[in-house]
């Protein structure tokens, strides 16, 4: 610690004695002596001498050095330094494990949350030194269970991202926190007689008690200005479905751990949304089969299967682990919603739907299955379909008498829910109609993401005064007098609740990275009150008036420690009665051959954008595309054949009038008749990663039709757009299909076929003895630890969070799109996706990819410097210092895991459209640019590096090690105890995410281990297990559950 | 001579062979002036000027290119995942091949006591040696860390540690350093007579005290004579096992790896089939213009021209059978990784590439039936060109097709070579040029006193 402070300059005599002071001092002590140390007239001109002005520059143009510096000290001091003046102590409090004191390379673990559409996400925050490195999932957090979803993994590359907003703006210009306030109060002031009238507040969905109570106290002070929200990416569906179904707003959770079959309106309830973590966890448990030889002495067979029927326009995760898929045109879901509510005798007027008879047939076996399954059935609607749908499947789970059981309602978490698209559209009419004096944009992008019919840029400009804050200076703050640097949720305190109303405490980890960042606690604070109170003062004091408990410091510190104030979940709203007139005759929608249906959906990482400017998130493949870097119109095979398109044809999609351009994808199994568009692309101020990145979706989404438009039509333009994928081959290319099947590489039975015969998993494939070698046997000996894994296929669903978590975790660069492209990404764990079968409905399988560690391993034989070698328990280690990068390794490994560093993916930083500095298509660019600023990283994403894990340099070849650092860990912890590694006690960075619990990890030589006992089962199997490789990674046989009735 | 002539009748008239070893009413001096004229005179043919300044333009892109390459990394080429290996590998299996003809030629050819070598072996040793040169260069730059590069080498060091015995990239090391070490050796030795003799004849004194200094201090007597040719004969015993081990060694890079397509016992001699074919094509390529430059058609003579296209011929249909047995052994073994393999490579992505081959490799060669195109220089160097095109392919085929679509189908790619790529094997042959041209104009390109032992077998002559 002591060493952060050494200085060229003179020694402070009043440093020593600090110094003096701060040895042997331990534990929670250790933070209060330094706050006082940091409080002595003696301390603080030391930090003046030794960082004079520091703080108050701007943070892109100091150089590592001081940056380290300073960030070390003001670090270390956690909140005691703010611009060196003094501020109040504020507690941050350690997750269960509190080190005696801050051992330099002892990461420490908060928990707190981060945002995600305002619900909060809670986060285990693994923090080195004071820098919050790796957002892992919170174990007691309902929305988590210790999973986390790829964006709240990803939030942490937001944080450190050097394109982030660094100082207030004024008409573009760099101005002050302080004349901002002064003039902002003026204008309230100027309003005050009136009420506020004029005055206008643009929020997101905000579930923070105390921001919403600060808000409410705003509103109450100035009773005329009115709170619009905006999400472009909404719940208006759910709401007002709820609406039609209860008269009111009501939020619905839904316990997939308890039903027994689901029937999945076009939802994608696994991996979309900040419940999807949640509803993977629970889904899972109901995929979770232990047959009788993994170690379970009473033998029973399998647990029963839930069975999920998935009807879908665009395939989705949710679709491909679902039982049964049906594929049906975006505005046919609301007949076959009624089709089904007539089977479950939901009273709904009766009338033509316009179905086809083989799907009035699958209907009919889905509604018998519901039935005989009711009270233990979900029916879930999507959020992008229509009102109606909700309400009918709200019909159907009252009807089956599953409220209560599976399917739970409560009052809306976000307290004051609207509907998002009718809010928006009456600020911008009052914004037109002049009425708008001063308007506080608070986060949102509505400059970029509001519907396009709205025309919210044109009343932009008759608002007198604009403000937005932002983490950005984006599309929205171009147009805006003021821009505030908004703080990210681990810079400062604030709060926030779950889907269930669980309220998390949000703590900070590190100080605002640029000093002009606000938070909107403070905003509100500094706007209101008569002197601006830090956002600690403004959470703390609201929850201390919630009188949670007689002891409130407990509570607190309680509280902080869980991350989590308990007890805060939202009651279940029982006496919910349907309505009898529940929803009119069915009309159905125009139908013209000519004509596409447009299905408008938030990016599955980016969201509605404003994760755009995350590099890990755009080169994350898309799951069943394997897209990275842009977006694409899907069409399914049969309408591309109609239209004549071939993939990444530019086409043009017009809608009432207004069109679009961008690449054709063909995705198998999309429904004909339609396309879907992926919203959060074509930025132009989102920052040097996101800018240009594929093409903006909103240009056509209206405020009328935002989810699913019809009447659209599309012709061809010419030309061709190349998409950047991961997988290049896929079932178009017939030989792949042939070859999946024929080598085994996923393997699917029925729960009936398995239980007849668990050895058809084997069937037809053979896999040789260990013995089986012309090795030395004795190199081939494993007595000590014996670390390996298992993959659940069956619970795999294909979200993508094991590759963020390895990314994080093992400091694994970004490429870009052109190395992508070139087929040159660097994901140590990926995820490959199989099709197979019909085209028109294909069956998907997933299967995560890390390193296998195969015992006799290829690699290693072929490497001629021995920089690949096996380590006594198992591992294939990959020594980088040894590496002379001949790449061998790589062409010899069969499951082609391993990475190859070709330029220094790690230094060079991404440029416009995620470009490299040094690209290959481009011959001409090195003669023309300046080498040595190529080479330069953006200092911020330094910080953000796990000092665990070496940062490999270029030309050498990387991959999967099964997270040895924290394999060594363990070890070190086990030899220092002097106990054996418990089972359990090592979870490698993917298992710890995975919300299914598909991966386990753990020493196979012992035989109480889970790995253990799992590679027992039947269904266990070796990826290309003839190969006689012996991989330590296996996988465990996916089981499908399917309604015989549907089979034939 | 006459001899010879008796033998020609049982072979059928297309094969049977044509002209003399040695054409035109010649001299011990008028062989050793046509020769040495070469270096001491100067002419300088326009085509020799040419291979010169092409050559060395093409030397400087290649210096362009490694620069580019050292700064920026191996990510300037095509290479990518799943094909770690591209045209770095592709161009030095192809030069390790074209350096096999002149050990083949002067070692083997020596022990079989095949008269007709002594006109081309010279020119086809420097060949091999520049051919090498360029060769080992490759493995050493497509390293992605060149400046560790020396960790291949068993050295004693501190970390203790010895290179991975197991990898054929290991074996390479060895095989080439002893096969380019053995051939310039043998060639260097080759050279001391005719460095003499150029030291003898030298009118300036530069020239004297340069070819004097390399000649080491040869007087030419019986002593000499007698060591020169015991050395000579044992060095011929040393290159021989070379010939067949380099090039099986480098085939193992491929046949020990496990890959459906690299995996296969057919490599080693195929591969060596390959270098033979190759090498001599490509010595064809280079002395069919050199001897019309210089004038030499008389000492490499139409019976040399046709010999070595003979071999050509019957190395590519070992080639060819090579060929067809991987084809056969895929669908042979049952394995479906292998037929796979092999339906991909000739009907998937690369299929151009290998129908090219086929092209290139079966059918151009079988034209060499025909007595015409054996004698007849320009039909002839098409064909070489085709052979050298082919031999290039066949690398090409067997490293992207099995890389690009190997085990699991969610890891097949695609590959495709760079601008620097092509930068860089240009500038390979570029430089390759470069050292023909510097070659022919420095240094006797035929074996002066082996072409006298031919002419004194076939005239019985004395001095």
């Amino acid at each position: 610690m002591t060493t952060k402070f050494r200085s060229d300059q003179p020694v402070n005599a009043d440093f020593d004695a600090i110094r003096a002071r701060l040895a042997n001092k331990s534990g929670a002590e250790y933070w209060r002596s330094l706050e006082e140390a940091a409080g002595t007239p003696g301390f603080r001109s030391y930090l003046d001498e030794e960082f004079p002005g520091m703080a108050a520059a701007p943070l892109s143009s100091v150089s590592r050095r001081n940056f380290l510096q300073v960030m070390g000290a003001s670090l270390a001091l956690a909140g005691a330094t703010s611009g060196c003046s003094r501020q109040p102590p504020e507690y941050i409090h350690p997750y269960v494990k509190q080190p005696a004191e801050l051992v330099p390379g002892t990461p420490m673990y908060y928990a707190s949350a981060v945002l995600s559409s305002g619900y909060a996400m809670g986060v285990l925050v693994e923090s080195h030194m004071g820098r919050p490195t790796k957002l892992e999932g919170l174990p007691k957090h309902p929305a988590s269970l210790g999973a986390a979803d790829v964006t709240t993994q990803a939030d942490i590359l937001n944080l450190y991202d050097p394109d982030r907003s660094k100082e207030v703006l004024f008409n573009g210009y760099p101005d002050t926190w302080d004349t901002f306030i002064a003039q902002a109060k003026g204008a309230l002031d100027n309003a005050r007689p009136k009420g506020g009238e004029g005055i206008r507040l643009l929020t997101g969905t905000i579930t923070s008690p105390s921001l919403t109570a600060q808000i409410d106290a705003f509103l109450a002070a100035f009773p005329n200005a009115k709170r619009h929200q905006y999400d472009p990416a909404n719940r208006d569906n759910a709401r007002e479905g709820a609406k039609m179904a209860f008269g009111e707003y009501v939020d619905t959770q839904y316990r997939f751990d308890q039903a027994d079959v689901i029937v999945s309106l076009d939802s994608e309830f696994l991996c979309s949304g900040p419940t999807a973590t949640r509803y993977s966890h629970d889904f899972a448990t109901r995929r979770d089969v232990v047959d009788h030889h993994e170690g379970d002495a009473a033998g029973h067979g399998p647990s029963e299967l839930v069975r999920m029927y998935a009807i879908e326009s665009c395939p989705t995760n949710t679709g491909s682990v679902a039982d049964h898929r049906f594929s049906v045109r975006p505005s046919q879901v609301e007949a076959v919603a009624r089709a089904l509510a007539e089977g479950v005798d939901v009273n709904i007027p009766s009338g033509e739907l316009g179905l086809s008879a083989d799907q009035a047939k699958w209907i009919a076996a889905i509604a018998a299955d519901l039935t005989a399954h009711a009270g233990h059935a979900i029916v879930i609607a999507g959020e992008h379909q229509p009102a109606v749908v909700h309400a009918l499947a709200h019909a159907m789970n009252h009807k089956l008498g599953n409220v209560g059981h599976t399917v739970i309602h409560t009052a809306t978490v976000d307290p004051h829910a609207v509907n998002h698209t009718a809010s928006l559209r009456e600020l911008t009419a009052d914004m037109a109609g002049g009425k708008v004096e001063f308007l506080l944009i608070l986060d949102g992008n509505p400059v970029y993401n509001a519907p396009v019919d709205l025309d919210f840029r044109a009343a932009m400009g008759k608002v007198k005064t604009n403000v937005h804050v932002a983490r950005y200076a984006d599309e929205t703050s171009d147009l805006c007098q003021w821009h505030i640097p908004g703080v990210h949720p681990l810079e400062s305190w604030g709060d926030a609740r779950a889907f269930d109303g669980t309220v998390s405490l949000i703590q900070p980890m590190i100080q605002p990275l640029y000093t002009g960042a606000k938070s909107a606690h403070e905003l509100f604070s500094a706007l209101t009150d008569k002197t601006e109170r830090p956002s600690y003062d403004i959470v703390r004091e609201y929850w201390k008036a919630q009188n949670l408990a007689t002891d409130f410091e407990l509570i607190w510190a309680t509280s902080l420690a869980q991350g989590m104030i308990a007890g805060r979940e939202l009651p279940s709203k029982d006496g919910l009665v349907v309505k009898n007139s529940l929803v009119g005759a069915y009309s159905a929608p125009v139908a013209s051959s000519a004509a596409l249906e447009v299905v408008f959906l938030a990016d599955p990482y980016l969201g509605d954008g404003s994760n755009s400017n995350n590099a890990w998130l755009q080169e994350l493949p898309k799951s069943l595309t394997k897209i990275t870097w842009d977006n694409a119109i899907f069409v399914a095979p049969r309408t591309a054949q109609q239209l004549e398109w071939q993939d990444e044809d530019v086409v043009e999609v017009s809608l009432g009038g207004r069109s679009i351009s961008g690449p054709v994808w063909i995705q198998p199994g999309h429904c004909a008749g339609a396309v879907t568009i992926h919203l959060g692309y074509g930025r132009t101020h989102a920052g040097k990663v996101g800018n240009g990145v594929g093409f903006n979706a909103y240009a056509i989404r209206t405020s009328t039709a935002p989810d699913i438009a019809t009447g659209a039509t599309a012709k061809k333009l010419g030309g061709r757009f190349v998409l950047a994928r991961t997988e290049l081959h896929y079932m178009i290319d017939g030989l792949q299909e042939d070859v999946t099947v024929r080598r085994g590489l996923v393997r699917e039975f029925t729960q009936a076929e398995f239980n007849a015969d668990s050895g058809i998993v084997h069937e037809g494939h053979h896999e040789p003895e260990a013995s089986n070698t012309l090795l030395d046997p004795a190199e081939k000996k494993w007595d000590g630890y014996a670390w390996g894994m298992t993959i659940d296929l069956n619970k795999c669903t294909g979200c993508n969070a094991c590759i963020i978590a390895c990314q994080s975790e093992n400091n694994i660069p970004v490429v870009g799109k052109d190395e992508v492209r070139t087929g040159r990404e660097m994901h140590w764990i990926r995820v490959d996706r199989y099709y197979i079968g019909d085209l028109d409905n294909p069956k998907v399988h997933h299967q995560p990819l890390p390193c296998m560690q195969c015992e006799n391993a290829p690699c290693e034989l072929v490497c001629p410097v021995a920089a690949t070698v096996h380590s006594k328990e198992g591992l294939n280690d990959m020594v980088y210092n040894r590496c002379i990068g001949t790449r061998y390794c790589s062409n010899n490994c069969p499951y082609k895991v391993r990475r190859f560093n070709f330029y220094n993916f790690g230094r060079t930083p991404l440029g416009q459209h995620g470009a490299r500095a040094l690209g290959n298509d481009n011959f001409t660019a090195p003669f023309g640019q300046d080498l040595t600023e190529a080479h330069v990283v953006p200092e911020s994403i330094k910080l953000m590096r796990n000092p665990d894990v070496t940062i490999r340099t270029r030309g050498v070849m990387e991959k999967c090690t099964y997270c040895v650092q924290r394999i060594n860990l363990a070890r070190i912890e086990g030899k220092k105890s002097g106990q054996d590694i418990q089972d359990g006690v090592i979870v490698t960075a993917c298992q710890q995410t995975c919300a299914s619990h598909a991966i386990t990890f753990g020493n196979i030589n012992d035989p109480e281990s889970e790995v253990s006992k799992r590679k027992l089962s039947h269904r266990n199997y070796a990826l290309l297990g003839d190969l006689g490789a012996r991989p330590r990674t296996t996988y465990l046989a996916r089981l499908t559950n399917p309604n015989s009735e549907l089979e034939s | 001579m006459n001899k010879m002539s008796t033998a020609h009748k049982s072979y059928p008239e297309a094969l049977r062979p044509v002209g003399e070893l040695i054409e035109g009413k010649q001299t011990y001096e008028s062989i050793t002036d046509s020769i040495t004229s070469v270096v001491l005179e100067r002419p300088n043919p326009p085509g020799w000027m040419l291979m010169f300044v092409i050559g060395g333009m093409f030397t400087c892109i290649y210096g362009m290119s490694l620069v580019y390459l050292f700064a920026a990394g191996t990510g300037i080429w095509g290479i990518t995942m799943p094909v770690a290996w591209g045209w770095a590998i592709i161009n030095f299996v192809w030069w390790i091949g074209i350096g096999h003809a002149g050990t083949l030629i002067s070692a083997i050819l020596l022990l079989l006591r095949q008269d007709w070598r002594n006109a081309i072996n010279r020119f086809a040793e420097a060949m091999t040696i520049f051919a090498v040169a360029c060769a080992g260069q490759f493995p050493l730059i497509h390293m992605g860390r060149l400046w560790v590069g020396f960790f291949i080498l068993p050295y004693p060091n501190t970390m203790g540690l010895w290179p991975q015995f197991r990898s054929p990239l290991l074996w390479d090391v060895f095989a080439i350093s002893t096969y380019g070490s053995v051939s310039l050796l043998f060639w260097y030795l080759g050279l001391i007579p005719d460095f003499a003799s150029l030291r003898d004849r030298a009118k300036n004194r530069f020239a004297q005290l340069a070819y004097g200094t390399v000649a080491l201090g040869w007087r030419g007597s019986a002593r000499h004579w007698f060591r020169y040719e015991m050395a000579s004969l044992l060095l011929a015993g040393l290159c021989t096992p070379l010939v067949v081990s380099v090039h099986s060694i480098v085939s193992f890079d491929f046949a020990v790896a496990n890959l459906p397509g690299w995996h296969a016992t057919i490599f080693p001699p195929y591969f060596v089939a390959g270098a033979i074919y190759a090498g001599f094509a490509m010595v064809l390529t280079l002395a069919l213009p050199i001897r019309s430059w210089y004038n030499l058609k008389h000492i490499i003579t139409a019976r040399h021209i046709d010999l070595m296209a003979k071999i050509t011929l019957a190395t590519s249909m070992i080639v060819v059978y090579g060929y067809a047995a991987e084809a056969f052994f895929a669908w042979y073994s049952g394995s479906e990784m292998e037929r796979t393999m092999m339906w991909n490579r000739i009907f998937g992505d690369y299929a151009p590439a290998y129908w090219a081959l086929i092209l290139c490799n079966f059918v151009a060669p079988q034209f060499l039936w025909i007595k015409w195109f054996r004698t007849n220089v320009y039909g002839l160097f098409l064909i070489c060109q085709f052979v050298n095109v082919g031999m290039w392919l066949e690398r090409y085929v067997i490293v992207v097709t099995s890389l690009t679509k190997d085990f699991l189908p969610s890891s097949w790619g695609t590959y495709h070579g760079t601008f620097w790529d092509w930068m860089t094997y240009l500038g390979t042959i570029g430089f390759f040029c470069f050292l023909m041209a510097l070659f022919v104009r420095f240094v006797p390109m035929i074996a002066i006193h082996e072409v006298r032992v031919t002419h004194h077998k076939m005239t019985g002559e004395h001095h």
